[in-house]
């Protein structure tokens, strides 16, 4: 009776055009519902899929909000570090892979109550910043008090975030459960109605009916959700298995990361803008500092293999008088060009030019790893929503990548919360739609800035250096801008010259 | 009221007619009112509450095969992209009025997900049950009655889907006909319903005397003025063409203080009201202390009368 009437309601919906979309890998039958032979199959309210630094931090979120704490949550994630409680030492070395937190992520984090346990390991808070670039023609310094800031942001290792966010959620009193494994497929059918009159329906006739997302894993288990929240990265699965597709391109840039130590304990991030493209110092922590250095996959692969020393010395060459001299500010004329545009004297614009401390010794491996560009057309789709880098993939030369992620967590939550504050059912596109126009255009317009800057700085061409070295000056003397510059990158939803 | 005015027919018709070509239509039901069939409207739900019609509440005995094509066309009711599209969008600040209001009112906790656990809700006129589902995803017992046939029965076959709403107790039957039931409710709740009946003030004692003691009763309307006029009757239906012509009488509409005055002869003093207001930029409704179009009303039964 049941399988007669769906696929009635199949075949009128080809004549209606209400989309219908199988997805999982095998042939989606309508009533795919004889109880399978194994586990039982579980039913929960949000299964995020990936339990990286985005999704769990979407899942404290959830727990910290008094109208979402008492959501049933599965977390999928092969990694098996999730299921350990502490799985970091207080003396172990950094690990090369660190993202910059921004001010605003900084407030998520606290607000969600994660933050304390990132304090409570190895973290680096930085105020004070320095720009330059090959030609030596100009240089720009940022101090966190010119936008009236104690920090500009915090670096932290992705090892250390993943196990405070870890900690929380086991801590906090929700109800969830890890799936330690991998999403193998994903079905969620068109609507359709029930003849059936009763309380009683079970998961799989909910299923049916499009009520319900089922998921299928890798190790045999199947889980119904009426959310799936892809959190799952860069080649997102859950995007994959909807059909959202992406807009993008890849660079043709590699980024080699690893660790250095110095002599002395460095407070200040340096980025400076090669031939290539950047190559950044931040620091982490106990006088080590992380070192990201975007260039071309061959140059990558030679810059890996060679050895320790020889990699060391390049990197202080290139942070020092390597490509080019050091610059000074009386090329383009002296700061009385733009006296009459300052809005008040910022301190940071008396400040000379330093010369970054040089690496002493190399304290990790070095990683490479090839950087994209990449944007989902669509956030969400019903039953669906994307997070973190399953919907969008930046360049890292400004450390955002992350820091966006936790903008969607937060946006997404907030939404999910007035929508059960309303009644709605939360697998409802209209109500996901809301998320989507909500971080849609802060993330497009971050990348959209950070591809710029990606292009603009990988051009020798005489003109533009010198435009550049103008823009580098300006941002250092005209302080609105520098503090309209330090509050955008900050996190704070403003483009710079709007402010 | 609208009797001498044939309504054209309405767009949920003419998509019913292209895509399922052997359906049967349920206007052939006998009804007295034009203005009975369901349209789809941006200020209200698809009703007309003539409480001089008899609507036929037996359920017919429709066949297997019916019942699938009632399930194929129910999506177009709930289809949120569809013709009652401007519905849906104005659902969650209706519900957010509701939900403070009622939250204040019966002293529960706004913070909780399901703050109406426990208390009694009718919804008059409730339609294909858009504002009766999440009513019951807060936790209500919810009753939703509507004088149309069609649309309780879609109102079931969508609510069956989903566990927690399927608890909904729907009727096809009138307000006075509850009343004469002596049937009781903590919260009566009318929206989008008191410009279509005949007889307001009639109508208003019927929803108090449905209000239980010391009970709350929520009215929604559209405002007697000019912008309004403007608003609902040009711009709605013969510019935009998101209500078919002739859906509303601006004659019909009532001002805020009439209602109030109504109400108040009916036992119910109105105690907070809030208008709303459309951005069309991002197409959301919000809530306003603007009145001049569309307002809801809160009001609460007085306890010294006997009813």
């Amino acid at each position: 009776m049941n399988r007669l009437l769906a696929t009635k309601a199949g075949s009128n919906a080809y004549r209606l055009r209400i989309p219908w979309r199988p997805f999982s890998n095998d042939a989606a039958c309508p009533n795919a519902g004889n109880p399978e032979t194994g586990s039982e199959a579980q039913q929960y309210d949000i299964a995020i899929v990936g339990g990286g630094m985005v999704g769990l931090a979407f899942a404290c979120s959830l727990a910290s909000k008094p109208l979402t704490k008492h959501l049933n949550v599965a977390i999928v994630d092969s990694n098996p570090a999730l299921g350990r409680k502490h799985f970091i030492k207080k003396d172990d070395l950094p690990d090369p892979r660190v993202s910059t937190i921004t001010p605003a992520s900084i407030s998520f984090l606290k607000d969600i109550g994660a933050w304390q346990f990132v304090e409570q390991h190895r973290h680096a808070y930085f105020d004070k910043m320095q720009v330059w670039d090959y030609t030596g023609l100009s240089y720009a310094k940022y101090n966190a008090r010119d936008a009236d800031k104690e920090v500009l942001g915090c670096v932290v290792e992705n090892k250390v975030l993943l196990s405070s966010l870890l900690s929380h959620v086991q801590d906090m009193d929700m109800l969830k459960k890890i799936y330690p494994s991998r999403l193998s497929s994903m079905s969620i059918l068109p609507n359709s109605s029930s003849s059936e009159v009763g309380s009683t329906l079970s998961m799989t006739a909910l299923f049916t009916h499009g009520r319900l997302a089922k998921l299928e894993l890798e190790d045999g288990n199947s889980l119904y959700a009426k959310l799936v929240v892809g959190a799952d990265g860069g080649k997102s699965r859950v995007r994959e298995l909807a059909g959202i597709r992406t807009t993008g391109w890849n660079y043709t840039q590699n980024a080699i990361i690893c660790t250095v130590e110095h002599a002395l304990e460095n407070h200040c991030a340096w980025q400076r803008f090669l031939p290539s493209s950047p190559l950044a110092l931040l620091p982490i922590g106990d006088k080590f500092s992380n070192i990201v250095w975007t260039m071309t996959p061959e140059e990558s692969s030679e810059y890996k293999s060679m050895t320790e020393d020889n990699f060391l010395k390049a990197v202080n060459h290139a942070l020092d008088y390597g490509y080019g001299p050091h610059p000074t500010s009386s090329i383009l004329g002296s700061s009385d060009l733009f006296s009459w545009f300052k809005g008040g004297i910022s301190s940071s614009t008396s400040d000379c030019f330093e010369v970054p401390p040089k690496a002493v010794k190399l304290a990790s491996e070095r990683m490479a790893f090839p950087l994209s560009l990449r944007h989902a057309n669509d956030y969400a789709s019903k039953r669906i929503a994307l997070i973190g880098d399953a919907a969008h993939t930046v360049h890292p030369l400004a450390g955002q990548g992350v820091n966006l992620g936790f903008g969607d967590a937060s946006s997404l939550s907030s939404v999910i919360s007035e929508g059960i504050a309303v009644g709605t059912d939360i697998g409802e596109v209209s109500l996901l739609k809301k998320y989507e126009a909500d971080r849609k255009p802060a993330n497009v317009t971050m990348m959209a800035v950070l591809d710029g800057f990606q292009k603009a700085y990988s051009v020798d061409f005489g003109p533009l250096n010198i435009l550049r070295a103008a823009a580098f000056h300006g941002a250092h003397h005209i302080s609105p801008l520098k503090k309209s510059i330090i509050s955008y990158a900050s996190g704070e939803l403003r483009l710079p010259l709007f402010a | 009221m609208a009797s001498s005015k044939l309504l054209s027919q309405p767009r949920w018709h003419r998509l019913l007619r292209r895509n399922l070509p052997n359906a049967r239509l349920f206007s052939g039901l006998p009804t007295q009112h034009p203005g009975s069939v369901p349209e789809p409207q941006n200020h209200g739900e698809p009703k007309s509450k003539n409480k001089f019609k008899t609507a036929s509440s037996t359920p017919s005995s429709l066949k297997e095969a019916e019942l699938a094509k009632f399930a194929a066309i129910s999506d177009t009711w709930w289809d949120s992209e569809g013709p009652f599209k401007p519905l849906h969008n104005m659902n969650p600040t209706r519900l957010a009025f509701i939900r403070s209001t009622l939250c204040r009112h019966f002293r529960k906790d706004p913070l909780s997900a399901r703050p109406f656990e426990g208390l009694r809700i009718i919804d008059v006129g409730c339609g294909g049950g858009i504002l009766s589902e999440p009513l019951a995803r807060m936790g209500a017992i919810v009753t939703g009655i509507d004088a149309v046939e069609k649309n309780i029965r879609i109102a079931r076959l969508h609510a069956n889907m989903d566990p927690t709403t399927s608890n909904i107790e729907y009727c096809c039957t009138t307000a006075e006909k509850l009343v004469d039931e002596q049937r009781k409710f903590d919260a009566v709740i009318a929206l989008e319903v008191i410009e279509h009946v005949a007889d307001s003030a009639e109508f208003c004692k019927s929803l108090s005397a449905l209000t239980a003691h010391e009970g709350a009763t929520v009215v929604s309307t559209l405002n007697r003025s000019m912008r309004s006029y403007a608003a609902a009757i040009v711009a709605a239906e013969y510019l935009l063409h998101w209500l078919p012509k002739g859906t509303h009488q601006w004659s019909s509409f009532l001002t805020p203080e009439e209602l109030t005055m109504i109400l108040k002869r009916a036992s119910i003093n109105v105690k907070e009201m809030a208008g709303f207001v459309f951005n069309p930029i991002t197409g959301r409704w919000s809530l306003s202390d603007d009145i001049s179009v569309n307002y809801i009303a809160f009001g609460t039964k007085e306890t010294n009368n006997e009813e």
